[in-house]
């Protein structure tokens, strides 16, 4: 991709603003349409498109195979990890009314950090799924396609 | 047999039928088709047969989409479906991901993927592996 | 005019599905795979499931395309000639679909508001969420916290699912590359 000076310039604008899209379905979820899983998803597209036109090797020099796969453990423990909190706290797993004085308000806090666990899991499976597959030498030649 | 010919229930119908020739296409092409990534094309389709039963299902007529709306008297169509399908189309893609890493690996191993060729190397093997333990007894009772 | 849209997105569908079966080169099979997806979300959007259309806008035309294509780099472009006898399988689908087409008769007709799965639980949540969430979107409330326990297993299969892949192609990187690069000499 070292000619296509079209597509790394376009890349280069884009990255930016669907990160940001990614940022914005993932705490605008309780409004609209949205989520974790959605924003997990988008925001690793960023990741693929970079990959795509600048090379994995870049990518994965900024964003190492150990720091992926920390995060995808990481997006299941917050999850699991809100559930014991509510727990400790005497309630049922899962149950967030607890988290806050008023219950609506526990409600809104366990929300959004049990999508944000989402969010982060999804993103860092699709990632880690991506290196897998870029990572191997291909058996068909760049201009045979 | 009547209710056939009601253009009403034919119409309200239909979209059952569709999602039976859809779902069963895809079901064709996992059975018929010897390519392993096609078959995985084919399990997409008809997984995407169930979302759209599922989702259909919880279709209300003249209502709208399920986030609230400051109108009291509004209508909404069923959330419950939609939660199901929308975790069931990120564990799909996950589960296909799986898939097609098995068929990278298998292709790795036995440099194709045509489930044809693949039974047929496999029959090979074996038949090699029965002729060696033939010839290894056949040599151990003359031994004795 | 809604119902008729419907159809005709539906109809659209079958036909791309079709297409797939009798196309032998993969790069076409996989470009309309998305093309499927494609549809199914606009299919999505009008029976109101906004939020399911654009995960499978996202996930079904992006990443399952961008993978496919990444096996077909590893593997093959065209499907292989191979004569099969089709007509055991072909029997088979006609007889399954008329069975499943004979159970469809029972079913309520599309959009029923009494139908069984509006009068239950779905009505509930719709009648909940605003005094004991707060939040607008039911999908979110349902998704996160009425039904919180079913998705922490649906990320666990995410979870399972993506460390198979990283297992069986090696994702650990430059480790296992290393290793067969000084097996190979």
């Amino acid at each position: 991709m070292k000619y296509h000076l079209i597509l790394r310039v376009v890349t280069r604008l884009l990255v930016g603003p669907i990160l940001l899209y990614g940022l914005y379905v993932q705490f605008h979820g309780d409004f609209g349409p949205g989520g974790g899983f959605q924003a997990g998803v988008i925001f690793a597209v960023a990741f693929i498109l970079y990959g795509i036109v600048f090379g994995l090797r870049d990518l994965r020099n900024r964003f190492p195979d150990r720091v992926i796969h920390q995060l995808f453990a990481l997006g299941v423990l917050i999850y699991a990890g809100t559930g014991f909190v509510s727990v400790f706290l005497g309630a049922n797993f899962l149950d967030y009314n607890v988290l806050a004085e008023k219950g609506y308000e526990g409600q809104h806090l366990g929300i959004i950090a049990v999508e944000l666990g989402v969010g982060i899991a999804v993103f860092a499976v699709m990632l880690a799924i991506y290196y897998a597959f870029a990572a191997r030498p291909p058996r068909i030649d760049d201009k045979d396609w | 047999m009547d209710r056939l010919l009601d253009p009403s229930f034919v119409l309200g119908h239909m979209n059952y039928w569709l999602f039976v020739v859809l779902m069963m296409t895809g079901l064709y092409i996992v059975v018929a088709r010897g390519n392993l990534l096609k078959k995985i094309v084919g399990l997409n389709i008809f997984q995407a047969a169930v979302f759209m039963l599922y989702i259909s299902a919880g279709k209300v007529r003249g209502g709208t989409a399920p986030i609230l709306t400051d109108n009291p008297g509004e209508a909404y169509s069923n959330p419950l479906p939609h939660v199901l399908i929308l975790t069931a189309i990120v564990v799909g893609i996950a589960t296909t991901a799986l898939g097609l890493a098995l068929t990278t690996r298998i292709n790795e191993v036995y440099g194709t993927i045509e489930e044809d060729e693949i039974l047929e190397i496999d029959h090979q093997e074996t038949e090699r592996e029965v002729a060696a333990i033939l010839a290894t007894s056949a040599q151990d009772s003359a031994n004795a | 005019m809604e119902l008729a849209i419907t159809l005709f997105l539906f109809c659209a569908i079958v036909a791309t599905a079709i297409a797939i079966t009798t196309i032998r080169s993969l790069f076409a099979v996989v470009m309309l795979s998305g093309v499927i997806s494609l549809l199914s979300a606009l299919l999505f959007v009008l029976m109101d499931a906004v939020d399911v259309a654009f995960t499978e806008a996202a996930v079904g035309a992006g990443i399952s395309t961008v993978l496919m294509l990444g096996t077909i780099a590893l593997t093959s472009r065209t499907q292989k000639d191979i004569k099969r006898n089709n007509l055991i399988p072909l029997a088979v689908i006609i007889l399954t679909g008329l069975v499943l087409i004979d159970g469809t008769l029972d079913m309520p007709s599309f959009g029923a508001p009494d139908s069984p799965a509006q009068t239950h639980v779905g009505a509930a949540y719709i009648a909940r969420t605003a005094d004991e969430i707060h939040i607008p979107n039911i999908v979110t409330a349902v998704l996160a916290s009425y039904r919180g326990y079913d998705t922490l297993g649906e990320v666990t299969v995410v979870f399972t699912a993506g460390l198979g892949v990283v297992l069986l192609l090696g994702g650990m990187g430059a480790r296992s590359r290393k290793r067969r690069q000084e097996e190979e000499g």
